[in-house]
């Protein structure tokens, strides 16, 4: 691949920089480092407005501080921080009026993940905002959704169009210095996606983020901020994918929703980054990834979807801050490792108003050599009355080198509380399938009778398509494990 | 149809099918007894083609062709069932759903088309009536936490679904209560035909008073030492095994 990249400074002299990328899709991209330059860079490059500046070098002062986490149940080798580009974009980089100037690679990469993106073929009842590398490149059904004051678009355009909304909302869930990854992506983030649902309304659609890293040694921070007005309701969908590399790519991503009175969100995750190699482990996606939800208003909720199946490192606990009274926060998951993966994932379900109720439901698979841990946390406040939480977290192993862990913290000041919590561990045995094949059905399709039978509730959760989506992908995943 | 000539057969080199040989026709009726842990499932077993299993020697011809080269699949789709003495609990499957799974796969393999769940609900009404069997089963979970004897009905019903040209029932009878028993061999005995063939694996004579078989062997320590006719079943009922395996040992 010819490097010909223009330099940090070339951004800030505003300088002309040369194209020059010989790769398929034509990529702008930052000379590798991270400094308080690059920071103000990426924001100049943005065009964005002072407050933004300085939230991303407040972040990048407290991240200088902090240490990477060292808790979690995964191994990798330490990550140079200076030796990943921190701003990937496709070009044209001027503001695209419509498809027809994405560049067709890009185009056509969306369509071969099933995304397609131009009129006549994108799926009728979802919107699609699809982040490649760094950048949004195209949202979907943008006009139709508009007709009900429903705004949905990347993030850097709602710092030119909405500047208020995003100043009085980012950072009021994941602050700046929350943890070091969110520290990270506070500082340096390039894009990702917006939702603000006025009030009393229901999104006439689906919303989803489709995310593409595809250059390598270029990290992908995206920012995604969902807002969800008084009575109001969105189903949200984030699906991710990667090329395979041999470098491991850092993908730090922050994801706040917040709720008002009466409002409902849900979010849906279909992660399948690239895994990296399965004996040796080479390349794959370290997922170092924030997501927290605030029911901020009474009687609101916040579901979180995920499938987790990719990445070669997942560090994820998408959590519920229950803070309006009644409020409710859901977390339904199924995670995946094969190959060596390693996963640490789970929920932390915060209860501080009254009567607020969360549920978790998270189905453990491992399959070869991979390690699986699930980490709740389940945390009721003091004056937090009649607060209830189920936990339901069952594992399942197949094959015998494999392992599931399973971490549930419960932490409760209050004795109005009603917490239960149940945990199993089962596999998939070989006198199973042979039960399956001694009727005539075949392997993969007994694996995926099975899988789907275990993760029955979450699927049940997903949108319909995806859900297929979802299934087939696990299925894809442990054919060659089992037996 | 199924002819089995000197197998030997066991696991991890531990032999216990030591020279088996077994002419099946077309439209016969076999019963197998025999002594707790002679090898009567395992016999069933390495037919169905379970790969803890291995061959070691003999051969086995289905139809004329080489039955134990067939995957275990394969042998299934051809018309190969075998009634598990102690069918797999698989939780979270829905038992309605399964059955479908295994006849639309029959079908597909014949060539047909698959049949949606509401055309196979109608199949499968008809066949579980026949068998006596309530329609809460249908979305039960398959055999998770059916009783023994519910186990054992939903085994035939999987026979009576799929139809296959040989079936070895590995003790069917056991934990199937008097009036249970008389409706699942009655369900069985529908089945029977001139084109097909049974094998049933047996402890007791009250079975095949209801499924009156053509022969009877006695397996032993992974031979066949005696067969007969049907009234060999009840010589074994009334005076044992011991009276075989000692002049035989
Ligand atoms: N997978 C296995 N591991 C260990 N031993 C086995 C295995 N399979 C079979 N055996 C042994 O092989 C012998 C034959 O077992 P098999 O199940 O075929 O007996 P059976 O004739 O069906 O007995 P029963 O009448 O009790 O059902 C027994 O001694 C049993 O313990
Ligand atoms: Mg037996």
């Amino acid at each position: 691949m010819a490097e010909n990249e223009n330099t940090v400074s070339d951004v800030l002299d505003d300088k002309s920089y040369k194209y020059g990328f010989t790769t398929k899709v034509e990529a702008e991209t930052f000379a590798k480092g991270l400094n308080e330059d690059v920071i103000r860079a990426i924001s100049k490059k943005k065009n964005e407005p002072e407050f933004m500046l300085d939230f991303r070098l407040k972040a990048y002062k407290k991240w200088l501080t902090m240490k990477e986490p060292a808790w979690a149940n995964v191994h990798y080798n330490a990550i140079d921080y200076q030796n990943i580009s921190y701003f990937s974009a496709p070009k044209p980089k001027k503001k695209l009026e419509s498809l027809d100037e994405v560049d067709p690679e890009v185009l056509k990469t969306f369509e071969k993940l099933g995304i397609p993106l131009d009129e006549q073929k994108r799926l009728a009842n979802v919107a699609v905002d699809a982040v490649f590398d760094s950048v949004s490149v195209a949202t979907t059904h943008k006009k139709k959704l508009m007709e009900v004051g429903v705004i949905f678009c990347p993030i850097s355009e709602a710092l030119q169009e909405y500047p208020e909304l995003v100043e009085q909302y980012l950072g009021t869930v994941v602050p700046v210095g929350d943890n070091y990854f969110a520290a990270l992506n506070s500082a340096v983030f390039t894009d990702g996606s917006f939702v603000y649902i006025p009030p009393g309304t229901v999104c006439p659609m689906e919303l989803s983020t489709y995310f593409r890293i595809n250059t390598e040694e270029t990290g992908q921070f995206e920012r995604t901020l969902i807002i969800c007005a008084e009575d109001s309701s969105v189903s949200y969908l984030e699906g991710c994918t990667a090329p395979q590399f041999d470098t491991n790519q850092l993908h730090a991503a922050v994801v706040e929703l917040i709720a008002l009175d009466n409002a409902d969100i849900k979010y849906s995750t279909v992660q399948n980054w690239y895994s990296g190699d399965p004996e040796t482990g080479k390349g794959g996606i370290f997922n170092f990834v924030t997501k927290r939800g605030k029911c901020q208003g009474k009687k609101s909720k916040i579901s979180w979807t995920q499938v987790e199946t990719g990445s070669a490192i997942t560090w994820k606990y998408p959590s519920c801050i229950l803070q309006g009274d009644d409020s409710v926060g859901e977390f339904y998951s199924v995670a995946l490792t094969n190959g060596i993966m390693q996963a640490d994932t789970g929920t932390k379900m915060i209860h501080l108003g009254n009567n607020t109720r969360s549920s978790i439901i998270s189905k453990g698979i491992s399959a070869d050599r991979s390690s699986n841990s699930y980490r709740g946390q389940v945390k009721v406040a003091k004056n937090a009355k009649n607060a209830r939480n189920y936990s339901q977290c069952d594992s399942m192993l197949v094959g015998d080198k494999c392992s599931a862990h399973t971490f549930p913290y419960i932490e409760s000041a209050n004795s109005t509380v009603q917490l239960e919590h149940e945990a199993s561990t089962s596999k998939i045995s070989e006198e199973q399938l042979f039960y399956f094949e001694s009727r005539g059905i075949s392997r993969e399709n007994a694996i995926t009778a099975v899988i789907n039978g275990f993760c029955k509730e979450v699927f049940r959760q997903l949108p319909m398509e995806f859900a297929v989506e979802a299934q087939k992908l696990l299925t894809l995943k442990l054919e060659n494990s089992v037996g | 149809m199924l002819e089995i000539k000197d197998l030997h057969a066991g696991f991890d080199g531990a032999e216990i099918l030591k020279g088996i040989s077994l002419s099946v026709n077309a439209g016969e009726v076999h019963a197998i007894m025999g002594p707790n842990g002679s090898g009567k499932s395992t016999l069933a077993k390495v037919l169905a083609g379970h790969p803890s299993y291995q061959a070691t020697a003999g051969e086995v011809l289905y139809q004329g062709r080489n039955l134990l080269e067939m995957d275990t699949e394969k042998r299934a789709l051809e018309g190969v069932f075998l009634g598990f003495q102690y069918p797999v609990e698989i939780p979270g499957v829905n038992n309605a759903e399964f059955l479908r799974m295994a006849y639309n796969a029959r079908r597909v393999h014949a060539g047909e088309e698959e049949l949606d769940p509401l055309d196979f609900d109608e199949i499968l009404d008809e066949k579980m009536a026949g068998l006596g069997m309530e329609a809460k089963y249908k979305n039960r979970s398959l055999n998770d936490g059916f009783s023994g004897g519910e186990k054992k009905k939903n085994e035939i019903l999987q026979m009576a679904i799929l139809e296959p040209k040989i079936a070895v029932l590995d003790e069917t009878d056991s934990g199937l209560d008097i009036d249970a028993l008389r409706i699942v061999a009655g369900g069985v005995n529908k089945l029977r035909g001139p084109g097909n063939a049974l094998i049933l694996i047996t402890h007791y004579q009250r079975l095949l008073e209801y499924i009156q078989p053509d022969f009877v062997h006695v397996l032993s320590r992974g031979k066949i030492i005696k067969s007969g006719e049907k009234g060999l079943a009840l010589e074994l009922e009334a005076m044992g095994y011991d009276w075989l395996t000692t002049t035989n040992a």
